[in-house]
C-alpha cells in the first residue's frame, strides 16, 4: 500500500485528488466530463459537492470513492493510491474504508431493516447474529430500532433512509459518500436528514462528501466544491454569490 | 451473502415459484418420459423376462424377438438337447389367436405354449390360483391384462370359459406377468395342448428354451449350440436386448419421446431463464450496490450460484417426487405394471436440470458482471 504523498497534496488529507480527467467515448466522440481536476477532502468536515445537472460532480464522486476508473489523474484516500491497488484489492478497500448512501437506497427488499444495515459487514464475514446485533445498535442511535425487523417496504421513506444511513456507517467506514440525499425529501425532512448525517457520519477520523444540488441544505455545509462544466469553480464555506 | 442471495431469491415469491415451476416442470418432463419410454422398451423383452428359467433361447436364425419368430420343424428341440452344455431343452409355442368370451367379446389373444412335464416357460408368480392347474382339462391361465381386458371390475376370471380358435378353454388362475409390448391379452396352456387351439402350418415350435450344464458358460453353450444346429441360439440377456433393439429400430417411439425429452428441456430453458433474467433485471441495483459497497464478482457469481442452486435442488426433487408419483399412482393398471425408475434417469434429468441452471443462470449473471458499481450513482 502506497502512503506516500502526491505532489501538494496534505498528509492529514483524507482524499487527495490530482489532475483527475475522465473521459467517455458516445459513438465516434470522446466527451470530457471533467478537466484536471485537483481537490482535497478533508476529516471531520462535510463537504458538499455541488454543481448542474451534466457538471460532473457524480463523476467526480465515482472516481474519488474508488468505482470509476479515471483517464488520468491520482486518487489517494488515506494515503492509499487506489487506483494502483489490484481490483480484487480495491474491492476490499471499498469495503473496508467506505460507506455508500444512494440516491435510492438501494435496499434489498426480501431482507429486514437490521440485514439490510449489516450488509457490509456480513461482506466482511462477520456472522449473521453479530453482523445484525452491531447493525440494531445503530438502527436504535438513528431512532429505528423498533423497526429492525420489517422489511423495507414496511418502512417510510425517512425511514428507508435512516436504515441506508446505518448501512453506511455500520462497518465504521473512514470516508462516507452520500449521493443526493435529500433529493426526494421536502425541506423540512432534507434538514433533519442532514442534522443527522451530521450528528453519526462527520467525525475527526471521518471525511463526509455530499453530492447535492439542493440549495435548501447549502447552509448546512462545512465546504462547499462547486462545480461547472467539470471544472472546479468555487471551493469555500459558503455558496458563491451568484448560485 | 449466500443467507442474502437466498432470501433475495425467496422474497420475491412470484420468481421464485416460477423458478421452481420451470425447473419441477422440466424434470418431471424428462424424468417421466425417459422413465416410460425405457420401460416401454423393455416390453420388448417381456417375453424373455416371463421365462426366467430359461438360460439360452434358441429359434429359427431369422427369428429376431418372442413376437417376431419363424417356427422350426419338432426336430429341433432333439438337435438341442444332443450338444454339449446344455442340462434341458423344452418347447415353446407362441401364437396369436381370437377369443370369444362368454359374454360374446371378441378379442385377439398370444397363446403362449409350455412345457407339459416341466412347466418351464410359465411366469415365476401366479396372481391367483397355482400353476398346477394346467393339468385340468382345457386349462389355460390369463395375464392381469387379460383380466383387465375381458371382465368387468371385480368379476372373477377363475373358472370362466372362453372360446379359443372355436375350442373351448376354462381360465384356470391368473400369471403375474409383465404385460408385453402391445399389451396384448396372453393366455398360457401346455404345449400339447396349444397345439390344439392354435392350428397352423407343418411347423410348430416357435422356440426351444434351454438350461446349461452345471459349471457351463451360458455364451459359450449358445454359440456351440449354433455351430451344431445351425439355429440361433441366443443367452436370456442378448435375446432380451435383441428384443428391446427390434422395437428402438422398428418404432418411432425413440423419436417421439426423444422430441418431448428434448421440448422439457427447452421449456425448462425458456421458462427459468426467462425468470431468472427478470428476477436478475429487477435486482440489478441491489447487485450494483452490493458491488460498490465491496462485495466482489466472485461472492456475485457464488450469490447466483447459490439461488440456482436452491431452486435447481427443490425443483428437481420435485420433478422426480412428481414422476415417482406418476408411477405410482398408476402401479394398478396392468399396462403400467412393473414399472419402475431407472437409477440413471433420475442422473440425466439432473445433467439436464444443471445444464438449464448454467445456461440461464450465466446468461442472467452477465448482465450483473457488467454491471459498473459507479451505475448505482446514476
Amino acid at each position: 500500500m502506497d502512503t506516500t504523498a502526491i505532489g501538494g497534496c496534505a498528509p492529514e488529507a483524507a482524499i487527495c485528488a490530482r489532475g483527475i480527467v475522465r473521459e467517455f467515448v458516445a459513438g465516434q466522440s470522446t466527451i470530457r466530463v471533467l478537466h484536471g481536476i485537483d481537490t482535497d477532502i478533508r476529516s471531520g468536515e462535510l463537504t458538499y459537492v455541488v454543481g448542474e445537472s451534466g457538471s460532473g460532480k457524480t463523476t467526480l464522486i465515482s472516481i474519488m470513492c474508488g468505482i470509476l476508473w479515471p483517464t488520468m489523474g491520482e486518487v489517494k484516500v488515506f494515503g492509499t493510491d487506489i487506483y494502483g491497488l489490484s481490483d480484487s484489492d480495491l474491492v476490499n478497500f471499498r469495503l473496508n474504508n467506505i460507506g455508500f448512501i444512494f440516491q435510492q437506497y438501494n435496499l434489498i427488499p426480501s431482507i429486514d431493516a437490521a440485514a439490510n444495515a449489516a450488509v457490509p459487514l456480513i461482506a466482511q464475514g462477520v456472522p449473521l447474529d453479530e453482523a445484525r446485533a452491531r447493525a440494531k445498535v445503530l438502527l436504535d442511535k438513528l431512532n429505528i430500532g423498533d423497526q429492525a425487523d420489517k422489511l423495507p417496504n414496511q418502512l417510510s421513506g425517512g425511514q428507508q433512509q435512516r436504515v441506508a444511513i446505518a448501512r453506511a456507517l455500520v462497518h465504521e467506514p473512514r470516508l462516507v459518500v452520500c449521493d443526493e440525499p435529500t433529493a426526494a425529501l421536502d425541506a423540512r425532512s432534507g434538514r433533519r436528514v442532514m442534522d443527522l448525517l451530521r450528528e453519526v457520519a462527520v467525525a475527526p477520523d471521518r471525511a463526509c462528501i455530499i453530492v447535492t444540488h439542493d440549495n435548501r441544505i447549502f447552509d448546512l455545509a462545512d465546504r462547499i466544491i462547486v462545480l461547472e462544466d467539470g471544472r472546479i469553480t468555487h471551493d469555500g464555506k459558503e455558496m458563491p454569490d451568484d448560485h | 451473502m449466500l443467507w442474502i442471495a437466498i432470501r433475495m431469491l425467496t422474497g420475491d415469491a412470484q420468481k421464485f415459484y416460477g423458478l421452481l415451476f420451470g425447473i419441477a416442470f422440466s424434470t418431471l418432463l424428462i424424468t417421466q418420459q425417459l422413465t416410460i419410454f425405457v420401460n416401454l422398451i423393455e416390453r420388448g423383452a417381456s417375453g424373455v423376462f416371463n421365462s426366467p428359467n430359461a438360460q439360452i433361447w434358441v429359434m429359427d436364425p431369422v427369428s429376431r424377438t418372442t413376437e417376431v419368430k419363424y417356427e422350426m420343424p419338432s426336430t429341433a428341440l432333439d438337435e438341442v438337447r444332443s450338444v454339449p452344455g446344455v442340462e434341458w431343452a423344452v418347447p415353446q409355442l407362441r401364437a396369436t389367436a381370437a377369443v370369444r368370451t362368454s359374454t360374446g367379446d371378441l378379442e385377439g389373444v398370444s397363446v403362449i405354449g409350455v412345457d407339459d412335464a416341466t412347466l418351464i416357460g410359465l411366469p415365476r408368480n401366479m396372481a391367483k390360483g397355482s400353476r398346477d392347474v394346467l393339468s385340468e382339462p382345457d386349462a389355460v391361465l390369463i395375464d392381469d391384462v387379460g383380466v383387465t381386458n375381458m371382465f368387468q371390475p371385480g368379476e372373477d376370471p377363475v373358472g370362466q370359459r372362453l372360446e379359443l380358435n372355436d375350442q373351448r378353454a376354462v381360465i384356470r388362475g391368473v400369471a403375474d406377468s409383465i404385460p408385453s409390448f402391445t399389451s396384448q391379452v396372453t393366455l398360457y396352456t401346455k404345449y400339447s395342448r396349444a397345439l390344439n387351439y392354435v392350428p397352423g402350418t407343418r411347423n410348430r415350435l416357435s422356440f426351444v428354451l434351454a438350461g446349461v450344464s452345471p459349471g457351463a458358460d451360458p455364451k459359450e453353450v449358445a454359440q456351440r449350440i449354433t455351430r451344431q444346429t445351425g439355429l440361433k441360439a441366443l443367452t436370456r440377456d442378448a435375446f432380451a436386448q435383441s428384443g428391446i433393439d427390434f422395437i428402438i429400430q422398428n418404432t418411432g417411439i425413440p423419436t417421439n419421446f426423444g422430441i418431448t425429452v428434448f421440448l422439457g428441456f427447452v421449456v425448462g430453458v425458456a421458462i427459468v431463464g426467462l425468470t431468472f433474467s427478470l428476477f436478475i433485471r429487477d435486482n440489478i441495483k441491489q447487485f450494483g450496490a452490493l458491488k460498490a459497497i465491496g462485495v466482489t464478482n466472485a461472492k456475485i457469481v457464488r450469490m447466483v450460484a447459490a439461488q440456482a442452486g436452491l431452486v435447481g435442488a427443490i425443483g428437481y426433487a420435485l420433478g422426480v417426487m412428481g414422476t415417482v408419483l406418476f408411477i405410482w399412482g398408476f402401479s394398478g393398471v396392468p399396462q403400467f405394471k412393473g414399472f419402475y425408475i431407472p437409477w440413471q434417469i433420475p442422473l440425466i434429468s439432473l445433467g439436464a436440470v444443471a445444464l438449464i441452471l448454467a445456461l440461464t443462470g450465466w446468461t442472467a449473471l452477465r448482465s450483473v458482471l457488467r454491471t459498473e458499481p459507479a451505475a448505482v450513482f446514476r
